[in-house]
């Protein structure tokens, strides 16, 4: 199966009638997403896009089985949400959502602790384009005819560099098993490290693209534990070489604010790990195709 | 968000820590009476800026009467100072906090940051109060001690003990010492901080534990539910086009080079202007309009690098996702109706419907160097330049 979602992943939509709620819930059932109904307090008993709505996540894992969600609710109420999937049983939840406060990130995940390993749900996000699995199943807002199905696992912080590096591929002739967003933001759901752990034991995937950025210590920790744990090749790449210190660049936690955060610094350490760098973005998709070549 | 030193100090205080007696003014003629209602013989003028390493820049003048006070305040109001964090452009100094001196006999430091791999509080205190913590942990890496909080259960009384201790502080004031960090901790946890640093927390020849100089950084995404500290924003300590960028919804950071960028996401920006500079350019900005990239932000959008005087050439780099090419296209045909654009102008569409959207522009009469690749872009935009 492929990493993360397949074919048959129930999902709910949180924040299932408003706007962007109903707007991306019927992208992904164009793309084929079992999409099996969503919740909007107060709004239980009533139809959206022929699937049920129910007021409380609890209320619709029991009706419907689903295991997955995704979150379009304000970020003054993403945490809430967060964590009323987490504890109705979702499996995995995704947050699009940009602008949830770092202290909200820091409580939900002091929350899941209560969890055992097993039942804790995996939160990828907020700031994020989500998860798809090209030709199974999409839990995001990406456009899906830009991923060809194959056997590349991508995991990118930004959106759009995520399709860029997609486009490329498939102009390649490669396909992807799945791409992963985990956001731009300081405090994430899953980490790097977290999604390469699940490509690694994935028996769809055969290289794992990473896609980072200036900022935080995940993409080194990753590296680290590919290094230590790792059989497949991972490729990485990482955005900012002409960000100033200091600075945020867009996402909140693209800021350089301690040694080794830049992406001189990061490529250095990324290097000594045995992760082959693309040079730059624009050569994300060959750099992924001459490493595929020597397998 | 960034606050002023004055700000940030009266938050502290309110939170329980000893700070120095002072007092605003906007004006040389007040500043006079200011020093007499705080008193004492001997009086410190700060310049109010976004920075720190003031001092150094000339933004802190001691005096020893309230005329010299009144002068101080006269010479250092409206002017620019620059610091080795403003740029070459320097921040303008509108306001002035005037202190009462302290008679220092120990400077201590304090910050308390988010940690990123923790996902916890970090509390970090040295005894080398008074310079910057990059110094300290180059200099003087083995006096710096680490006290990591939960965030959900909020500082405990041991471990501002613990770091009281630590810091070598006299049996009689650990009790003043912890009330200190304990209150800093709890102004970083309740107002939705992302930095709070005292340096330098100092003990006074009376024995008292003061911050004399204070920073505190906040949450934007938090600004919803923290209206006292979000009006505390000054946005004359920001960069003008930075303001105007963050009041229309866009993400903006003004750079050094002539390459202006209007780019959506912010990765894809980074990336953009990354490749410029290898193909021997210097990008004048990120701006990232948005995974949405709606037309009326596409027309904001050339506003904003249009203002910009160093700007020579304008690269768009927009790779559409849910939003359509076609619909893109239509904003910057839009756009340049509204707005003269008289520098050359590169645009890369990708994505969906990229053929409707280069037909688009095409089709319209706007004057523009087709790129296809990210790479085509960003070397078309430095040839242009040379030309």
């Amino acid at each position: 199966m492929a990493v993360v979602i397949n074919k048959d992943t129930k999902i709910l939509i949180q924040g299932f009638t408003g706007k962007m709620g109903s707007f991306h819930a019927e992208e992904m059932i164009k793309y084929g997403s079992n999409i099996v109904g969503g919740v909007t307090p107060g709004k239980g008993g009533q139809k959206n896009l022929d699937r049920p709505v129910y007021n409380t996540v609890k209320e619709a894992v029991k009706h419907t089985g689903a295991t997955a969600s995704i979150l379009f609710v304000p970020p003054a109420f993403a945490a809430d949400s967060a964590m009323e999937a987490a504890d109705a049983g979702i499996k995995t939840c995704v947050a699009i959502v940009d602008g949830i406060p770092s202290h909200d990130m820091i409580r939900i995940k002091r929350y899941m602790r209560r969890y055992s390993k097993n039942e804790k749900m995996t939160l990828v996000g907020p700031n994020c384009a989500g998860i798809i699995s090209p030709g199974k199943s999409m839990l995001g807002i990406m456009p899906g005819h830009i991923y060809k199905e194959g056997r590349v696992g991508i995991i990118s912080r930004s959106g759009t560099l995520g399709y860029e590096a997609a486009q490329q591929l498939k102009n390649l002739n490669i396909g992807v098993s799945t791409s992963v967003g985990i956001g731009g933001d300081p405090i994430n759901g899953s980490s790097f490290r977290d999604i390469i752990e699940k490509f690694e034991t994935d028996d769809e995937t055969d290289a794992i693209l990473m896609i980072g950025e200036i900022g935080g210590p995940q993409e080194v920790a990753a590296g680290e534990f590919a290094k230590e744990n790792m059989k497949k090749p991972v490729i990485g790449y990482i955005a900012g070489l002409t960000a100033p210190k200091g600075r945020v660049m867009g996402h909140a936690g693209a800021i350089v604010s301690a040694y080794g955060e830049s992406a001189i610094e990061k490529v250095e350490i990324l290097k000594e790990c045995g992760v082959t760098i693309s040079k730059n973005p624009s050569v994300m998709g060959d750099t992924v195709k001459s490493v595929l070549e020597k397998i | 968000m960034d606050i002023h030193e004055y700000q940030a100090k009266e938050i502290l205080s309110s939170f329980g820590v000893t700070i120095p007696r002072g007092g605003i003014v906007y004006s040389p003629e007040t500043a006079e009476n200011k020093a007499r209602e705080i008193g004492g013989s001997k009086w410190v003028v700060k310049a109010q800026i976004h920075s720190g390493a003031r001092g150094k820049a000339g933004g802190i003048i001691i005096c020893n009467s309230p005329l010299e006070v009144a002068q101080a305040t006269d010479k250092l109001l409206g002017k620019r100072l620059v610091t080795n964090q403003t740029g070459p452009e320097g921040k303008i100094v509108n306001r002035i906090y005037i202190e009462e001196a302290t008679d220092i006999e120990k400077e201590l430091y304090l910050g308390l940051v988010f940690d990123r791999s923790s996902e916890s509080i970090m509390v970090v205190a040295s005894t080398e109060g008074g310079m910057s913590v990059e110094e300290i942990s180059k200099e003087k890496p083995e006096t710096i001690i680490r006290s990591k909080i939960e965030v959900a259960v909020g500082i405990q009384n041991f471990q501002a003990r613990e770091l009281a201790f630590g810091l070598g502080i006299e049996p009689d004031l650990i009790r003043r010492a912890s009330d200190t960090i304990v209150g800093c901790a709890k102004a970083f946890n309740e107002l939705d901080a992302t930095m709070v640093e005292v340096n330098p927390l100092v003990i006074s020849k009376q024995k008292q534990i003061l911050a004399l100089d204070c920073k505190m950084s906040f949450d934007n995404n938090a600004m919803f539910r923290r209206n006292k500290v979000s009006e505390l924003r000054d946005k004359t300590q920001e960069n003008e086009k930075e303001v105007f960028a963050s009041d229309r919804g866009l993400s903006y950071v003004s750079l050094d080079g002539n390459i202006g960028n209007i780019i959506n996401g912010a990765g894809l920006a980074m990336a953009s202007m990354d490749m410029i500079q290898l193909a021997g350019g210097q990008p004048a900005n990120f701006l990232d309009v948005g995974g949405g990239a709606t037309p009326d932000k596409i027309v904001k959008a050339f506003k904003l690098i249009t203002m910009d005087e160093k700007v020579e050439v304008i690269l768009v780099n927009i790779f559409a996702g849910i939003n359509r090419c076609d619909w893109v296209a239509e904003g910057i045909v839009q756009a340049l109706e509204k707005i003269e654009v008289k520098i050359p102008l590169v645009i890369r569409l990708a994505g969906t419907n990229v053929e409707k959207g280069n037909k688009i522009l095409k089709e319209s009469k706007i004057k523009y160097i087709e790129a296809n690749t990210l790479e085509d872009a960003a070397n078309k935009a430095v040839a242009a330049l040379k030309k």
